[in-house]
C-alpha cells in the first residue's frame, strides 16, 4: 500500500469488524468514553454470521444450582479445556445485555407467565438494532471498508489500514486501541453469510506476533441444501434423511452418520417429524429461513426429499482463534484486544463447538469487555496515536512484490488449492495424520505463493489478502491438529490413528508463526476468582 | 445468487449498494444499480430484506446461475416475499415479535438424531 492513505482519521479505539462482537465492542468503548471508529468489510448491520439468519443465545436465569449445571456439562462436553469462572461471566453478562436488546427495542416474544423469552435472536431485527445503538453513541462507521493491516510501533499496535471498496481509496484510521473482531475463517464455502469470513483478523493478528490458541478445533461442518447456502439447519431435528434409493439412513456409530453418508452418495431428507399443519406452521415461525431456498426451488420440504451437503465452517463454529490473555480480551500486544469469533472461544467452550447458544453470547459479552479493556487502554495512553511513528505490519498477500512477470499468480488459484486442502469431508473430517500432513505439505506450497499475487484493483487486493488470510489460518489449523494426537471430547477434532481421549493431553495448543509455524502447549488456567460482569450503566438502561 | 434488480420497481435508493456484505452491486448510470459481480453473491438474502421496492430477486441456487423470469416471480409473489416474512416494511409485524424458536421443545420429535461435529442439527451446544 502506498505511503499515505487518502483517507486519514484518528481515534480512541478502532473496532474492525461490525457483526455482533464488533457492534458491543464499539457501544461499550464509546460508552466508556472512548472516541470510537469502527470499519467493516462489509456492512455493520448486514454482514457476518449472524446477520441474514440469526442466533441462539444462552439465557439463564440468575439461578445459582441451574448456573452451575450448566457450567459443569459444559466443562465436560468441552473436554475440560474451558474455564468455570468465564463461563459463569458470559452466563451473567449475555443475560445483562439481552435485556439492554430489549430495551433498544427488540421485541422478544412472552410465555404464558409474560415472561419475556430472550434466547433466540433474529437477524436482521438484531443487527439494525445494533447499527442504530452504536451510530448513537457517536460512533463513526466505516462501511465498505475492510482492513488490510495493523499499525504497530515499539509500544504494540495503534490503528490499522484499508481500503474503501466503493470509493476506491485508501483509509488509515489511527487508535491507541485496536479490537479485532472480524469474525471467523470459513474459507469461501458459501455458507449462510460467511463469505466474508476469510481469518483476515488472524493474520493480522498473527504479522504482530500474538497467538493463536484451540485451531485444531476447528473440524465443523453444517448441513445445508445441496444447491444452496443455508446452513442454519437446527430444523432437520425434524427431518428423517434417506439415500438415493430412499432407503433411511439411521444415526449410527459416533454421529458420524451424514458425513459417511456423503461419501458413500448423494443424501437427502423429510421434514417428516413435523406431521401435523400446526407443527409445520410452528416451525415455519421460527427460523424462517430454512424454508427459504427450498420454497423458492419449489420443494415441499415437510413430503418431498430435498438433497443436502455439508458445508465447512472452519472457526465460525469451530472454536479457536487469536489468544485473549486477561478478562478484558487483550491479547499480548499492546493495545491489541480480540472479540467473538476472532478470539478463541475455548475459555468457554473448551474442545466444543460454541454453535448453538455460546458463540453468539460469547460475541455480546467478549465484545463488551473488549471494548471496554480498549478504551480504559487508549484513554490511558499519553500520546494520541496521531503522533506515533506507526509503521504498517501487513507482509502477506498485499500485493507489488512477484519477482518476475511469470510467477504472478492469480487469487482464484489459490483460493482453489486451499480450498481443495480444506473442504472436503475426506482430509478434514475424517482426520488422518497422513492425510493432515499431506494436505499441510500442499499449504506450505501455497504460502511460498501468495506474495506472487499481483492485485490490479481494489477489489483484487482484498482478494489478495483474503487468500493470504486463509492460507494462513489453514496451515495453523493443521499445524495444531497435528500436534494433537488424540481424539477429545466435542468432536471438534480427532484423529484415526488416536481414537480416544488422552489425559496427558488435557492442555491447550498455541500456535504462532508465518514462515515457519510452531506450536507449544499451555495449561488451562485455574481461576479461582469469579470475574464479575461488567454493569450496564443506569443511564444506558434508561436509555431504550 | 442474485439474479434480478427489477427496472420497473426500483426506486434508485442504492441501499442494497450499500448493504451487500460482498460489494455485489455497482451504483448504476440510470440509478437502477447493477449486478456487477454476481460470482461474488453469497446467497444471503440480506438484500431482499433491505429493498423497499421488492425489486430484488435472490435465486436459492447458490452455485449456479439460472434464467429467471420478473413477470412469473411477480405474479407468484415471490418478490418481496422475504420482507414480508422477516416483517419489514409499513404495517407488518416483525418476526422477531412473533418468533416460536423459544418454544420449540414443546413439538420436539419423539426421537432425534444427533450427529457430531455437524452443527445445529437440533440443540448445538444448549
Ligand atoms: C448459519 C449460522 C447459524 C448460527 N447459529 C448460531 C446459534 O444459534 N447460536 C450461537 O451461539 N452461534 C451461532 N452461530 C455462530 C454466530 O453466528 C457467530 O458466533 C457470531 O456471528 C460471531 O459474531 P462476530 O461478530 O464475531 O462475527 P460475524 O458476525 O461473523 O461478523 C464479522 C464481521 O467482520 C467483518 N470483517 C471480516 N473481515 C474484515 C476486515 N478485514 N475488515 C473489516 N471487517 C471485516 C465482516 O464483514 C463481518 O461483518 C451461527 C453461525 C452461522 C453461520
Ligand atoms: S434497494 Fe431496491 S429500490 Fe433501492 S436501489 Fe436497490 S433494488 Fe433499487
Ligand atoms: S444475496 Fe447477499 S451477497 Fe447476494 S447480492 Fe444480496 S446481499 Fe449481496
Amino acid at each position: 500500500m502506498s505511503d499515505s492513505a487518502e483517507r486519514q482519521l484518528t481515534a480512541d479505539v478502532l473496532v474492525i469488524g461490525g457483526g455482533p462482537a464488533g457492534a458491543w465492542a464499539a457501544w461499550s468503548a464509546a460508552t466508556n468514553g472512548a472516541k470510537v471508529v469502527l470499519v467493516d468489510k462489509g456492512y455493520l448491520g448486514s454482514s457476518g454470521a449472524t446477520a441474514p439468519g440469526g442466533t441462539n443465545l444462552l439465557y439463564l436465569p440468575p439461578d445459582k444450582e441451574m448456573r452451575e449445571q450448566a457450567v459443569a456439562s459444559r466443562m465436560k462436553q468441552g473436554g475440560y479445556l474451558a474455564e468455570p469462572a468465564w463461563i459463569h461471566r458470559v452466563l451473567d453478562q449475555v443475560y445483562t445485555n439481552l435485556e439492554l436488546i430489549e430495551k433498544w427495542g427488540y421485541p422478544f416474544v412472552r410465555d404464558e407467565n409474560g415472561t419475556p423469552m430472550r434466547d433466540h435472536l433474529h437477524g436482521p431485527e438484531y443487527m439494525a438494532i445494533m447499527r442504530k445503538v452504536v451510530k448513537r453513541a457517536g460512533v463513526k462507521v466505516l462501511d465498505q471498508s475492510p482492513a488490510l493491516e495493523l499499525l504497530v510501533d515499539e509500544f504494540g499496535v495503534g490503528g490499522a489500514r484499508g481500503v474503501s471498496r466503493q470509493d476506491d481509496l485508501t483509509w488509515e484510521v489511527r487508535a491507541n486501541a485496536v479490537v479485532i473482531a472480524t469474525g471467523g475463517c470459513a474459507f469461501l464455502s458459501n455458507g449462510l453469510g460467511c463469505n466474508v469470513l476469510t481469518g483476515d483478523g488472524y493474520l493480522m493478528a498473527g504479522e504482530v506476533g500474538v497467538e493463536l490458541s484451540g485451531m485444531e478445533f476447528t473440524r465443523k461442518y453444517a448441513p445445508s441444501p445441496a444447491f444452496g447456502s443455508n446452513t442454519r439447519s437446527r430444523l432437520l431435528g425434524w427431518a428423517t434423511y434417506y439415500d438415493s434409493d430412499g432407503n433411511e439412513i439411521v444415526g449410527g456409530r459416533q454421529g458420524d452418520f451424514l458425513a459417511e453418508a456423503l461419501l458413500k452418495g448423494p443424501v437427502y431428507a423429510i421434514m417428516n417429524k413435523a406431521d401435523t399443519p400446526e407443527k409445520q406452521a410452528f416451525l415455519r415461525k421460527s427460523h424462517a429461513i430454512f424454508f427459504l431456498p427450498y420454497d423458492r426451488a419449489g420443494i415441499d420440504v415437510f413430503t418431498e426429499p430435498f438433497p443436502l451437503t455439508l458445508r465447512y465452517e472452519g472457526t465460525v463454529r469451530g472454536t479457536g482463534g487469536i489468544r485473549i490473555v486477561d478478562d478484558d480480551c487483550s491479547t499480548t500486544v499492546g493495545g491489541l484486544f480480540a472479540a467473538g469469533d476472532a478470539a478463541t472461544r475455548e475459555r468457554i467452550t473448551g474442545s466444543a463447538s460454541g454453535g448453538g447458544a455460546f458463540n453468539a453470547s460469547w460475541a455480546i459479552c467478549s465484545g463488551t469487555w473488549a471494548g471496554k479493556g480498549a478504551a480504559a487502554h487508549a484513554l490511558s495512553h499519553r500520546q494520541s496515536a496521531a503522533t506515533r511513528d506507526l509503521k504498517p505490519a501487513g507482509r502477506y498477500g498485499l500485493g507489488g512484490v512477484a519477482s518476475s512477470f511469470e510467477n504472478v499468480v492469480p487469487s482464484q488459484e489459490l483460493i482453489k488449492e486451499i480450498q481443495d486442502q480444506v473442504l472436503p469431508l475426506t482430509i478434514n473430517y475424517f482426520r488422518t495424520e497422513q492425510g493432515l500432513k499431506q494436505a499441510l505439505h500442499r499449504l506450505d506450497n501455497v504460502w511460498n505463493r501468495v506474495n506472487s499475487q499481483t492485485p490490479q484493483n481494489v477489489r483484487e487486493q482484498v482478494r489478495a489478502r483474503e487468500t493470504a488470510a486463509m492460507a494462513a489460518t489453514a496451515r495453523w489449523m493443521y499445524t495444531a491438529a497435528l500436534s494433537r494426537k488424540e481424539t477429545r471430547s466435542g468432536g471438534l477434532h480427532g484423529l484415526a490413528e488416536y481414537p480416544g481421549q488422552d489425559e496427558e493431553q488435557q492442555h491447550r495448543l498455541l500456535v504462532s508463526g508465518l514462515e515457519e509455524v510452531s506450536v507449544r502447549t499451555e495449561q488451562v488456567p485455574v481461576s479461582g476468582v469469579a470475574v464479575t460482569a461488567v454493569a450496564a450503566t443506569s443511564e444506558e438502561v434508561q436509555a431504550g | 445468487m442474485i439474479e434480478l434488480v427489477s427496472e420497473e420497481r426500483c426506486i434508485s435508493c442504492n441501499i442494497c449498494v450499500k448493504v451487500c456484505p460482498t460489494n455485489v452491486f455497482d451504483k448504476g448510470e440510470d440509478g437502477v444499480p447493477v449486478i456487477a459481480r454476481q460470482s461474488d453473491c453469497q446467497t444471503c438474502f440480506i438484500c431482499e430484506v433491505y429493498c423497499p421496492a421488492d425489486a430484488l430477486y435472490v435465486s436459492p441456487y447458490a452455485e449456479q446461475t439460472v434464467e429467471v423470469n420478473e413477470q412469473e416471480l411477480a405474479d407468484k409473489g415471490v418478490l418481496g416475499s422475504w420482507r414480508a416474512i422477516i416483517g419489514w416494511g409499513p404495517g407488518r409485524t416483525k418476526i422477531a415479535a412473533i418468533d416460536t424458536t423459544p418454544f420449540i421443545d414443546r413439538i420436539l420429535p419423539p426421537r432425534t438424531i444427533r450427529p457430531q461435529g455437524v452443527s445445529e442439527v437440533l440443540r448445538g451446544g444448549s
